[in-house]
């Protein structure tokens, strides 16, 4: 009923994806790690499946590619709890997981605020060359339904439709807002790198994206917001899929004492957003796997873009989205 | 069941001629689907689950006199107060009928109005409001690729949950019929319905059509699998690693019905409200003594699709899907539905 989704990639993705499956099951056999955070191929081509291999042979269903939307540093803390934590002494083998840049930095993160240990973890990290958003794919095929093939070429894609009709598109036209205002594509953390590293990019701009929201007043704030979040439904996909959100009991969750009204209106779903995004200040690295995955295009990360901006400027620019390992502070 | 036996008749309208004939009537209100107007394929957006399960659903508003509780039909000051541009249907309890007409939403759609009837009908306020609507539905000329209505016994062209059948040819005109009582009724009052044309009626299509059809070779399948074998079969494991466990599968699904209560108070007013919950979520299964049965993500996981393809199968003889496809498309992680059934298909 469902097959595996016909994805080829050419090019760089290609080298990298071969030398990965190389690496993973080579790291399997050599018994360094038991378990690899990855993606798999999936039933739709552009949304690749995240999974936990298990196996040596697993390794070759790993894939690298342009459409990897979600942060996998938001599975290491599950991953451990579930997989090596409590297990007969664990010979020392490890869980293997690929990072990018913001994925790096949100396992530095996650190791920074006692979630995971540093030497449970094998990282191998892949310098990121911006991954695409999902919707603005959905918005450019509207009248062609969804693509059944990509061919991702270095800097093109192609998508091929049930009619067979192609539409070649540049992939920089949909490569996420959070991508290209990064200043940071390499990963902080790694044991070992695929592919060259990028050095830091220069963003000229990195926060003309909120500059209209800061133009307004309250009232005008207040407006917008009713109308960007006036679908949310509540699913809390962005907030499950935040690496960031790692308590035991949200406080979305709790119900003794209740925090926030349950209902879609517009006060209830502001209280739950903002108090979302105040749980991230300072510490959100700008990976956009929330807005990624919310299934009615709300735009939330332009919340936590805010507060990123006001924490650089209320502690001198001192970068805190870059999460180096060897900062003092940090 | 997945095809139709064409009506000796139709009536052909523009689709402008029907919206204004609509339009003019009084006591009737009405909402349009998107797919009404540019007839884009797929199920589009999920309008109907907002009329079945409207929330947050007001049960009760209580304010205090004195000493006294008192009930009163609507919400005498809400935290809405901000919006005075709110939505006020929120604010009040409604215990009439009203006929409300929606307008071309897909089969998939209208054929969960009465697969939800199945398990909601003892439900007041959901019968109530159901009865209201009249379903005026847009049938497929084709789906997209993550539609699987036939699959699970529905189809293209399948009629079930509507009044009236539409079929956009892509003209700009309309081919519609009555396929219910209601539908009769409604096209009557619209004006735009001859006596004659009851002899195209489709055989069997009224209200009660649902009773003959559904079977699909699936539901034979999930229905001949052993209960336990299923719930402990070991690849509810590797979805579970990919889940992330948010609720929005359940929430854009059509057939999910599960919702919760709570009881909210401002000052001396208060209300109680109905709101959709999901079986995703932790809170959902936590009993008052802390204990919580679905207490890990996989139990959870677990639970959604044992539901659908498994307990109401078991409880109602029906398949708790309409192959809509929605949670394929949205969810975030690629776990697609389609595939699950597969794996449980090959459970022995």
């Amino acid at each position: 009923m469902a097959n595996i989704s016909s994805f080829k990639v050419i090019g760089i993705n290609k080298e990298i994806e071969d030398r990965l499956r190389e690496r993973v099951r080579a790291l399997f056999d050599k018994g360094v790690i038991s378990y690899f955070i990855g993606y798999r191929g999936g039933t739709l081509p552009w949304l690749p499946r995240p999974f936990i291999a298990k196996r040596p042979n697993e390794a070759d269903l790993l894939v690298w590619n342009s459409f990897l939307a979600l942060n996998l540093a938001n599975y290491a803390p599950q991953a451990l709890r579930e997989y090596l934590s409590g297990k007969d002494g664990d010979n020392g083998a490890k869980i293997g997981i690929v990072a990018t840049g913001c994925w790096s930095r949100n396992i530095e993160l996650l190791i920074k605020e006692n979630q995971i240990d540093r030497d449970q973890f094998y990282i191998i990290g892949i310098s990121s060359r911006g991954m695409l958003s999902r919707n603005a794919l959905f918005s450019m095929f509207k009248d062609n339904g969804y693509p059944e093939e990509i061919i991702e070429y270095d800097h093109d894609i192609e998508f091929i439709f049930s009619d067979k009709s192609i539409k070649k598109v540049n992939r920089w036209e949909l490569v996420r807002a959070n991508c290209k205002s990064c200043a940071v594509p390499d990963p902080v953390i790694y044991d070992e790198m695929i592919g060259s590293l990028q050095g830091k990019r220069s963003i000229s701009e990195p926060f003309n994206e909120i500059a209209f929201i800061e133009e307004m007043d309250a009232d005008g704030r207040w407006q917008w917001f009713k109308t960007a979040f006036k679908d949310c439904i509540r699913c809390y996909a962005c907030r499950n899929a935040c690496p960031l959100c790692y308590c035991p009991t949200c406080f979305v969750d709790d119900s003794r004492p209740q925090w926030l009204g349950k209902s879609i209106e517009p006060e209830d779903t502001l209280m739950f957003h903002l108090l979302r995004a105040f749980h991230c200040a300072g510490r959100c690295t700008d990976c956009g796997s929330c807005e990624a995955v919310c299934p009615k295009g709300i735009p939330m990360r332009l919340l936590t873009k805010k507060l990123i901006k006001d924490a650089n400027e209320l502690f001198d620019n001192l970068d805190l989205g870059v999460y180096s390992p060897n900062d003092p502070d940090f | 069941m997945n095809s139709m036996d064409t009506p000796k008749k139709l009536i052909q309208l523009s689709k402008e001629d029907l919206l204004s004939a609509i339009n003019g009537l009084k006591d009737v209100s009405y909402t349009v689907s998107p797919n009404f107007n540019d007839n884009a394929p797929g199920p589009g957006d999920n309008i109907i689950k907002r009329f079945m399960f409207p929330q947050p659903e007001p049960l009760l508003f209580l304010e205090r006199e004195g000493k006294d509780m008192v009930h009163r039909p609507y919400c005498v000051i809400s935290k809405s107060s901000l919006n005075p541009d709110d939505d006020t249907s929120h604010h009040t309890i409604s215990d009439t009928v009203a006929e409300t007409i929606i307008l071309g939403i897909r089969p998939c759609d209208a054929r969960s109005l009465w697969l939800n009837r199945l398990a909601c009908e003892e439900d007041n306020l959901f019968s109530r409001r159901v009865d209201g609507l009249i379903i005026f539905g847009l049938l497929c000329n084709k789906g997209l690729s993550t539609c699987f209505c036939e699959d699970v016994g529905g189809g293209h062209q399948d009629v079930r949950g509507m009044d009236v059948a539409m079929i956009d040819d892509g003209d700009g005109e309309l081919r519609l019929w009555a396929v219910s009582k209601k539908g009769l009724y409604i096209l009557n009052r619209l004006g735009i319905y001859e006596d004659d044309i009851i002899d195209g009626l489709m055989e069997g299509a009224t209200d009660n059509s649902h009773e003959k059809v559904g079977d699909c070779s699936l539901l034979d399948e999930l229905m001949s699998k052993d209960m336990l074998t299923l719930y402990n079969a070991p690849f509810w494991q590797d979805i579970k690693d990919s889940c992330l466990n948010c609720g929005a599968c359940t929430f854009l699904c059509p057939t999910c019905y599960c919702f919760d209560i709570q009881d909210e108070a401002y000052g001396k007013v208060g209300r109680r409200i109905r709101y959709w919950d999901s079986c995703m979520f932790p809170l959902f299964t936590l009993h008052a003594s802390g204990h919580n049965p679905r207490g890990e993500k996989i139990y959870r996981v677990r639970n959604r699709f044992m539901h659908k393809f498994k307990y109401f199968i078991e409880r109602f003889s029906h398949i708790s899907c309409v192959g809509c496809g929605r949670c394929i498309i949205h969810c975030p992680v690629n776990i697609d539905v389609r595939e699950v059934i597969g794996l449980m298909r090959a459970v022995s």
